[in-house]
C-alpha cells in the first residue's frame, strides 16, 4: 500500500507516546485478508466452471437425436431419455398446477389479509420451519400420504403423487417469493385504492397483484426449477428407472431426468456414465431455460419500474 | 350495515348504486380461500409429523428403542438385523463436518468479497453466478464427486477408496457454499454504511473494520446462514448416496465407504420394500431422526437470531 | 517551530484550503474553496442542503476516499502537509482527525468496547480502563453509564449515543474533531449538552462542525463559512463557498447579500 512516513505531520500533542500503530503490519494483514476473500470467491466459480466443463466433455459426444427419442435399454448405446424427459415435463406441469395457486394464495393471505394474529404468526414460523426440512422427508410424506392413503385418487406411484409431493416441497419458497413481491408494492397504492371505496380484495386484485405479478412469477419459476432437479423425494415415492413407454398422469410407472441420471451413475459400466453426463446436459438445458426466463422477467419488471 | 348510518348523499344518488354486499362477500370469500391455502402449509407440517410418528411407533414395536440408540451395528437388511442409528448418524456427521470445514470459511470470505471488495459492477455478475451454483441439482454434484473429485483425491490421499466420505463431504461443502455465501452477504450488506464510516474515522483499516465491526454486526444473519447450511448438509441425499457409498459402518475415517441416514433411505426405497415390512418402517424411523435433528437446528437458529439481532433504526 | 517552511501558513492554522475543487467522478460538487481553519477554535459550516459543506468536511479526514470516483483538486493542507500527498496515510490521518456523524452510530458492541476499539487497533499502550473512563468523563457521559459499561452501545438514548460517539472519537487522542451535523437527530436538551461539551472540548481540539441550525452556529462557533448551491445545466447542484469570516461578522454584518439573506432566514 502507500509508503507511509510516520513523521509526515508535525506533533502538537503527546499522543504519539501513547499510540504505536504498526501500520505496515496492519496493512499486510489487510492484504492477506483481501486476497483470501478473492481466492474463496474465485475458487467457488472455478469449481462451477470445472463441473460444467467436466460434464460437457463427458456428455456432448453422446448427445444426439437418438438419445432424446429413445426408451431405456440394456445397452448404453441404444438407451435414451424420452420417458424421463416426458416425466420431468409432466412433473413440471403438475407441480406448477398445485403449487402456484396455493402458494400465491397463501402469500396474499399472509401479506394482505392476515394482519398480526396468532394464526398468521403460527403460519409464519411454520413456513420458516418447512423451508429447512430435507427434501427426502417430503418424499416420506408423499409415500405415506399420496401413494398409500390417497391411492384411489392418485393411483399410487404416479406422476400425480410425485407432482403433489414436489408442490408441497416448493410451497414455502413460493409463499415467501409472493410475500416479497407484494411487499415491494408501495402501500400508497393500497391506500389510493381503498380511499376510492374499494375493498381490500378489490384493491389487491386490481392494483397490487398486477404490480407484483412479475416478481411472483420469477420466484415461482425459480422454485419450479428447484423442484425439477430434485431426486431424493422421487426415489422415495417410487420413480422407476426402466420405463419403456411415455408416462401418463395417473399411470403406474414414471421416471424423471434426475432419476435416470442417478441410475446411470450407479451402473458399473463406463458407457452408462457417459449417458449420465449427456442426461445431465439435457437437465441443465431445461434448468438454464427456466432460469433465463426468470431473469428475463425480473429485468423487464425492473426496467418498467424505472 | 354501517353505510346506513351515514346521511344520504344529496344529489345523483340514483347513479351510484355499488353492490356493497357483493364486494363484501367476495372479500370474505378471498380471505377464506386464501386462508385455507395457508392451512395447506400447516397441514404439510402436521402430515410430516404424524406420518413419521405413526411409522416410527410401529418401528419401535419391532425394535426396542434402547437397541436403536445403543447398538453399534446397522444391519437391518440382514437376517441377524441390528439397528444402531449411531452408525448412520456418525456418517452423516462426518460428511456434514467435512462440508462445513469447506463451506463456512469459504462462504464467509466470499460474502465479504462480494459486499466489501468487489466493485459494484462485478458484484452484479458474481452474485447471480453464485446463485447458479446453488441451483445445480445435487445429482449433478454427485456425478462430479464420484467421477471428478474422487479420482483427483486418490492421487494424493493414500488409501482412498472410490466411494468415500471425503470427496462426498468436500462436494457437499461446495453445494452448500452458495447458500451460506448468499445469505451471509445479505446480512453483511445490510449493515449500515454509517458503522463502517464510524470505524474508518477512528483510523481502522478495511480489514479491521470488516472483522471488528461489520461481521459482528451481521453475526445473527451469518449464524443463521451457517445453521441453514448445516441443515442442508445433514439432509442432503444424492451427493452422499452417489459418492460416499452404501456401507454402514461406525467410523470417522473419511477415506472409506460409509452410509448416511439419507442414503440408507434411498437404498431401501430403491428396492421397492413392501408396505408395512420392517425395512419399510425403518426408513421412517431414520427419517424421524433426521427430522428431529433439523428441527433442533432450526429452533437454535430462531433462538439465536431473536437473541442477537441488532436493530438499526 | 512546527510549520513547513515551504508554505505561507501561519502557526495556529490547522487546515489550509486554497482553490480546492471537489469532484465525484466528473461531477464538480464544490468549487473554489479557500479557507484557513484556526487551531483550537470552532469553525462552523452553514448553508442550504446540497451546498457541499459535508463534502468539504469529509475531505479533511479523507473519508471521501471510500467513495469510488471522489477526488479533490487544489491545495488542502493539514498543519502544512498536503493531505493528499502520497506519503500521507489515510488510516494514520484518521487516527489524528476524529469524526462525529450526523446520526449516532455506535458499534453493536458494549459501551466499553465502543471506546476501547479505536484505541486497541491503534496500538494504545496505556491503561484501557482508565482511558475509557477519562474519555467518557470528557464527553460528560461517565456518570450516566458507569454502571452499565458492559451493556450494548445501542441500549442508551439517542443523545447518550451521540456523546458515546464523541467519547469514542476523543479516546484516540485526535488533534481535530470533525462534526457532521452532530445534533440533527437529537432533541433540544441533548443538543444543549453536546453544545456545552463542544465549548469544553475546544480547549484541546480544533473543531469543525457542519450544521443546518443557524442558531447553533451562532451559539458555538468562532468562525463561520457560508456555502451556497447553484443549479447546474444537468439538473444537479454545485456548491461553492460564499463567505468565510468570524461568526460575529457573518451574522451581523456580512459582506455578501446572499449571506445576509440566508442568516436572516429569507431562504434555505
Amino acid at each position: 500500500m502507500t509508503a507511509t512516513d510516520p513523521n509526515a505531520f508535525s506533533q502538537s500533542s503527546s499522543a504519539e507516546q501513547h499510540f504505536s500503530s504498526d501500520l505496515s503490519g496492519r496493512y499486510r494483514l489487510d492484504n492477506i485478508f483481501r486476497i483470501a476473500s478473492w481466492v474463496a470467491t474465485v475458487t467457488a466459480l472455478v469449481v462451477l466452471a470445472f463441473l460444467l466443463i467436466d460434464v460437457l466433455i463427458d456428455g456432448i459426444p453422446r448427445l444426439d437425436w437418438q438419445f432424446i427419442t429413445s426408451f431405456p435399454s440394456r445397452s448404453a448405446e441404444r438407451a435414451g431419455i424420452l420417458a424421463p424427459l416426458v416425466g420431468t415435463i409432466w412433473l413440471l406441469f403438475v407441480t406448477a398446477l398445485f403449487a402456484f395457486p396455493i402458494g400465491v394464495g397463501a402469500g396474499i393471505f399472509l401479506e394482505e389479509f392476515a394482519g398480526d394474529n396468532l394464526f398468521a404468526r403460527i403460519l409464519e414460523v411454520n413456513i420458516g420451519n418447512l423451508a429447512a426440512v430435507p427434501s427426502i422427508i417430503y418424499g416420506l410424506l408423499g409415500l405415506a400420504v399420496f401413494v398409500r392413503v390417497f391411492l384411489p385418487i392418485t393411483g399410487g406411484r404416479t406422476v400425480f403423487s410425485a407432482g403433489l409431493t414436489l408442490a408441497l416441497l416448493i410451497l414455502p419458497v413460493i409463499i415467501v417469493a409472493t410475500r416479497e413481491a407484494l411487499r415491494a408494492v408501495p402501500s400508497s397504492l393500497r391506500q389510493a385504492g381503498m380511499a376510492l371505496g374499494a375493498t381490500r380484495w378489490q384493491t389487491v386484485r386490481e392494483h397490487v397483484l398486477p404490480q407484483a405479478f412479475p416478481g411472483i412469477l420469477t420466484g415461482t419459476i425459480l422454485a419450479l426449477s428447484r423442484a425439477i432437479g430434485e431426486t431424493a423425494p422421487l426415489i422415495v415415492i417410487g420413480a422407476q428407472t426402466f420405463v419403456p413407454f411415455v408416462p401418463s398422469f395417473r399411470g403406474t410407472g414414471f421416471s424423471a431426468l434426475p432419476i435416470q441420471i442417478f441410475n446411470w451413475v450407479g451402473r458399473p459400466q463406463a458407457e452408462f456414465h457417459v449417458n449420465a453426463a449427456a442426461g445431465i446436459i439435457v437437465l441443465m438445458i431445461v434448468l438454464v431455460a427456466m432460469n433465463a426466463t426468470a431473469i428475463y422477467l425480473r429485468n423487464r419488471f425492473q426496467a418498467e419500474k424505472m | 350495515m354501517t353505510t346506513s348510518q351515514l346521511p344520504d348523499s344529496p344529489q345523483n344518488s340514483g347513479l351510484w348504486q355499488p353492490n356493497r354486499q357483493l364486494s363484501k362477500s367476495m372479500e370474505l370469500l378471498a380471505k377464506i380461500v386464501f386462508g385455507a391455502f395457508g392451512l395447506v402449509s400447516i397441514a404439510t407440517t402436521i402430515g410430516i409429523v404424524l406420518t413419521l410418528i405413526f411409522e416410527t411407533f410401529l418401528f419401535f414395536q419391532e425394535v426396542p428403542i434402547w437397541n436403536f440408540l445403543t447398538d453399534t451395528q446397522w444391519t437391518p437388511l440382514f437376517t441377524n438385523s441390528q439397528y444402531g442409528i449411531i452408525v448412520l448418524i456418525s456418517a452423516t456427521f462426518l460428511t456434514s463436518f467435512i462440508a462445513l470445514i469447506v463451506a463456512m470459511p469459504m462462504g464467509i470470505l466470499a460474502a465479504v468479497c462480494l459486499s466489501e471488495y468487489a466493485p459494484s459492477g462485478l458484484r452484479k455478475w458474481l452474485k447471480p453466478a453464485l446463485e447458479i451454483l446453488a441451483g445445480v441439482p445435487t445429482v449433478v454434484f454427485g456425478y462430479f464427486a464420484l467421477f471428478f473429485v474422487s479420482p483427483i483425491l486418490e492421487t494424493f490421499v493414500p488409501g482412498l477408496r472410490p466411494f468415500n466420505g471425503l470427496s462426498a463431504g468436500i462436494v457437499l461443502g461446495i453445494a452448500i457454499l452458495p447458500t451460506i455465501a448468499s445469505l451471509s452477504e445479505d446480512a453483511i450488506y445490510a449493515v449500515p454504511q454509517s458503522l463502517r464510516q464510524g470505524s474508518y474515522a477512528l483510523g481502522a483499516t478495511k480489514r479491521e473494520t470488516v472483522t471488528n465491526v461489520v461481521l459482528p454486526a451481521a453475526l445473527s444473519g451469518i449464524v443463521a446462514s451457517f445453521i441453514l447450511g448445516i441443515a442442508r448438509a445433514v439432509g442432503e441425499t444424492m451427493i452422499v448416496t452417489i459418492a460416499a457409498g452404501q456401507n454402514p459402518r461406525l467410523t470417522l475415517d473419511p477415506r472409506v465407504p460409509i452410509q448416511t441416514m439419507t442414503s440408507f433411505i434411498v437404498q431401501v426405497a430403491k428396492g421397492d420394500a413392501p408396505t408395512g415390512s420392517i425395512e419399510f418402517i425403518t426408513i421412517f424411523a431414520v427419517g424421524m431422526t433426521l427430522f428431529l435433528i433439523t428441527l433442533v437446528l432450526n429452533a437454535f437458529s430462531f433462538w439465536f437470531v431473536g437473541r442477537f439481532r441488532e436493530k438499526y433504526e | 517551530m512546527q510549520t513547513n517552511p515551504s508554505t505561507a501558513v501561519g502557526a495556529g492554522t490547522t487546515f489550509h484550503v486554497a482553490q480546492a475543487n471537489y469532484y465525484y467522478g466528473s461531477f464538480l460538487a464544490v468549487s473554489n474553496v479557500n479557507l484557513d481553519i484556526p487551531e483550537r477554535k470552532i469553525t462552523a459550516f452553514i448553508g442550504p442542503s446540497g451546498c457541499g459543506k459535508s463534502t468539504v468536511l469529509r475531505c479533511f479526514n479523507r473519508l471521501n476516499d471510500l467513495i469510488p470516483g471522489a477526488h479533490v483538486e487544489g491545495t488542502i493542507q493539514y498543519r502544512g502537509v498536503d493531505l493528499y500527498d502520497k506519503s500521507v496515510d489515510a488510516t494514520e490521518l484518521r487516527r489524528r482527525i476524529g469524526m462525529v456523524f450526523q446520526k449516532p452510530n455506535p458499534f453493536p458492541k458494549s459501551i466499553y468496547e465502543n471506546i476501547a476499539f479505536g484505541a486497541r487497533i491503534n496500538g494504545y499502550k496505556g491503561d484501557m480502563d482508565e482511558l475509557v473512563e477519562r474519555s467518557l468523563r470528557k464527553a460528560a457521559l461517565w456518570e450516566e453509564v458507569k454502571d452499565k459499561l458492559k451493556e450494548s452501545g445501542l441500549s442508551i438514548s439517542g443523545g447518550q449515543q451521540q456523546r458515546l460517539c464523541i467519547a469514542r472519537a476523543i479516546a484516540i487522542e485526535p488533534e481535530v474533531l470533525l462534526m457532521d451535523e452532530p445534533c440533527s437527530a437529537l432533541d433540544p436538551i441533548s443538543t444543549l449538552r453536546v453544545e456545552d461539551l463542544m465549548h469544553e472540548l475546544k480547549e484541546q481540539f480544533t473543531i469543525v462542525i457542519v450544521t443546518h441550525n443557524m442558531q447553533q452556529a451562532s451559539r458555538v462557533s468562532d468562525m463561520t463559512a457560508f456555502y451556497n448551491a447553484q443549479a447546474t445545466e444537468k439538473g444537479g447542484k454545485q456548491g461553492y463557498l460564499v463567505e468565510y469570516a468570524p461568526t460575529q461578522t457573518i451574522f451581523n454584518n456580512p459582506a455578501q447579500q446572499a449571506t445576509q439573506d440566508y442568516v436572516s432566514g429569507r431562504f434555505g
